[in-house]
């Protein structure tokens, strides 16, 4: 039913390529989320999805059914939208019953469906409001219980949260997150905040430059990317990366260590470096250390650091844990004993 | 933070200007309401009796005065149906991407910028003449016997002429009210399975509907007092056929020198005003609420 298969699908204004051609499978009941920098297409992906762009070529099978030329209307999507793009002169219930109306469904069925949604999204005290009158949570509920009520095969969800403080984004981040276990359908999530695709997605699809970078399991990204820019979007604080001199038989240009990898040793370490500025959260501690000839790397300790500013550590990281990238900036990928150990005088 | 004192102090900076006001309003308005009760004409010089609500009876329960308020209503009426509905239309070309998008909007204001008088010779004598006009050719040319507008549907022809003035001007307002529609609300209701009938009705026209309320307050405002185009091209008649409120109280107090009558007229005029007022204030207040 919600399955959405894209093949070789390309999206351009004019000259500009938005989206080059593109090959991507979304399986029935996925939570998949569209990640990536502003301006890399991934919106634009979403809207070709919902029929609001044109595809320029390639194709897009909905439940199997090529929906390529489909108008939005018959293809059975329900988006949320960044404004949430609620009527403002009608009421809540009006907002939700919208998309039964035009689908001449009855009175009655409206009315329960209305019920129900509203339970679901503890909206029942609020149907006789105007969106203007709610809260900006209440609002993205109002624009979910939109989308719920025509049972969708499949739901699209454009940076819903990127307008709610950050607090409520925690809150809102679970409840579309229970919403997705409870309804078992096929949602495509775009947003800019790799921590909203690391926490909520089955399978996360990284964008860059119209693109798709490397798409995977969160753990898959955050483990084993397949090049530096996946390696630097995904994970907080982002991973350092280190420039080295590449030698014979070894073409790595540039190494990857996270902040969490990298330890503060007595003994001698990969890097000496100052202690900079230091950053306490509580429960971690961000050093930000400046190494000689290497730059300042960014170190994630325990909440209780006894370190100073001006302080000079050593540094180290196992080395089963640090990355490599060629001179592309893909990742090297054979095992690490063939390699060799990455020592302080690169 | 304004303290008392400097509220004050600003309530006394602003009396001059504001008394300044009042007496600008207050006096024409008390001495036309003092006219309005003397025999006052200038054709018998005399001592300009004070005769009552003489002039009041005399110009109510004048037949001219009931057909030229109904000519008033049906002018102002015409007018606000034919600009507010061709405005939406106009305002939705308009903002369609069309190559010299620009250039249309400015020629589409034009008509707002000729005067009142300019406008109605252009339409008397280049549109609407049975002999030259260009609907008269335009009737010729298909064989049909050219209409004398302005002898066969007087206020009809003027409803016409005032309503190419001001349709550039709701045009306008409504276009500016359409691009701050929210696309994504379209959008959403496109999904939601709006055609484009539905979008209008329950997208566009409920946003449309403070902009329209502006124009109508507005135009209302203007439209009530039209004369200029009367007394270009009909002069009120034939008969009353084309007089309104406005026009009626000028042939009063002007072509017959009944200053009382006019007087009179013009604080009836002034009462039709403020109900209109009442009114447009309510629908206002109702629509700009929400």
């Amino acid at each position: 039913m919600g399955s959405i298969t894209l093949k070789q699908v390309t999206k351009s204004f004019g000259d500009v390529n938005v989206i080059k051609p593109l090959d991507l499978q979304i399986r029935d009941g996925e939570f998949i989320v569209f990640v990536g920098p502003s301006g890399c297409g991934k919106s634009t992906l979403l809207r070709m999805i919902a029929g609001l762009e044109d595809t320029t070529s390639g194709t897009i099978e909905i439940g199997g059914q090529d929906a390529t030329h489909m108008p939005p209307a018959k293809r059975g999507l329900a988006m949320v939208f960044q404004s949430y793009a609620l009527y403002p002169h009608m009421s809540v219930r009006n907002n939700i019953a919208f998309p039964l109306k035009r689908a001449k469904v009855e009175p009655e069925v409206i009315e329960e469906k209305i019920t129900t949604a509203a339970k679901m999204l503890n909206l029942t005290d609020y149907l006789d409001r105007k969106p203007g009158q709610l809260s900006g949570g209440q609002r993205q509920r109002v624009a979910i219980g939109r989308a719920i009520v025509r049972q969708p095969s499949a739901f699209l969800f454009d940076e819903p949260l990127s307008n709610l403080d950050a607090s409520l984004r925690v809150n809102m981040r679970l409840e579309i997150s229970e919403l997705h276990k409870s309804l078992n359908t096929t949602m495509i999530y775009v947003t800019h905040d790799q921590v909203e695709a690391m926490t909520m997605a089955d399978r996360i699809a990284v964008f860059n430059g119209g693109v798709i970078e490397q798409v995977g399991t969160p753990l898959e990204l955050y483990q084993k990317p397949v090049n530096r820019f996946v390696a630097g979007f995904i994970g907080s604080p982002k991973m350092n990366f280190i420039d080295v001199q590449p030698s014979a038989g070894d073409a790595t240009h540039c190494i990857g260590v996270r902040p969490e990898h990298l330890q503060v040793t007595q003994d001698n370490g990969l890097w000496t470096g100052k202690v900079g500025v230091i950053e306490h959260l509580g429960s971690e501690t961000f050093l930000h250390v400046h190494v000689e000839n290497t730059g300042t790397l960014t170190v994630k300790t325990d909440g209780e650091c006894p370190l100073k500013y001006g302080d000079v550590i050593n540094l180290t990281a196992p080395q089963n844990k640090i990355l490599r990238f060629d001179k592309a900036g893909n990742t090297i990928t054979t095992d690490t004993a063939d390699k060799p150990a990455i020592s302080s005088a690169s | 933070m304004a303290t008392t004192h400097s509220r004050t102090l600003a309530k006394l900076m602003l009396l001059p200007s504001v008394s300044l006001l009042l007496i600008w309003m207050i006096v024409p308005l008390c001495m036309t309401l003092y006219f309005s009760f003397l025999d006052y004409n200038l054709l018998m010089p005399g001592d300009n009796a004070f005769i009552g609500l003489m002039n009041y009876e005399f110009f109510l329960t004048d037949p001219a005065f009931i057909e030229s308020f109904f000519n008033t209503l049906l002018l102002v009426l015409g007018v606000l149906f034919i600009t507010i509905g061709g405005g939406i239309g106009l305002a939705i070309l308009l903002d369609q991407a069309i190559w010299g998008r620009n250039y249309v909007r400015i020629m589409v204001l034009a008509p707002f910028f000729v005067m009142p008088t300019v406008s109605a010779l252009v339409w008397k004598n280049m549109f609407m003449n049975p002999v030259n006009g260009l609907f008269a050719h335009f009737a010729e040319f298909i064989g049909v016997t050219p209409v004398d507008f302005f002898a066969e549907m007087p206020l009809l022809s003027i409803i016409i002429i005032v309503s190419w003035q001001w349709l550039p001007f709701a045009a306008l307002i409504l276009l500016t009210a359409i691009q701050s529609l929210d696309r994504e609300q379209l959008e959403a209701a496109e999904l939601d399975g709006a055609g484009p009938f539905s979008k209008f009705i329950y997208i566009v026209v409920p946003h449309l509907s403070r902009a329209v309320t502006a124009v109508i307050l507005i135009e209302t405002i203007f439209l009530l007092s039209i004369f200029a185009e009367i007394l270009v091209t009909t002069s009120g008649g034939p008969g009353y056929a084309s007089t309104n409120i406005t026009y009626l109280i000028y042939t009063q107090s002007l072509l017959q020198f009944d200053v009382g009558g006019g007087s009179a007229g013009g604080i009836v005029a002034v009462i039709i005003a403020n109900i209109v007022a009442i009114f447009l204030m309510r629908l206002i207040g109702k629509n700009l609420e929400g």
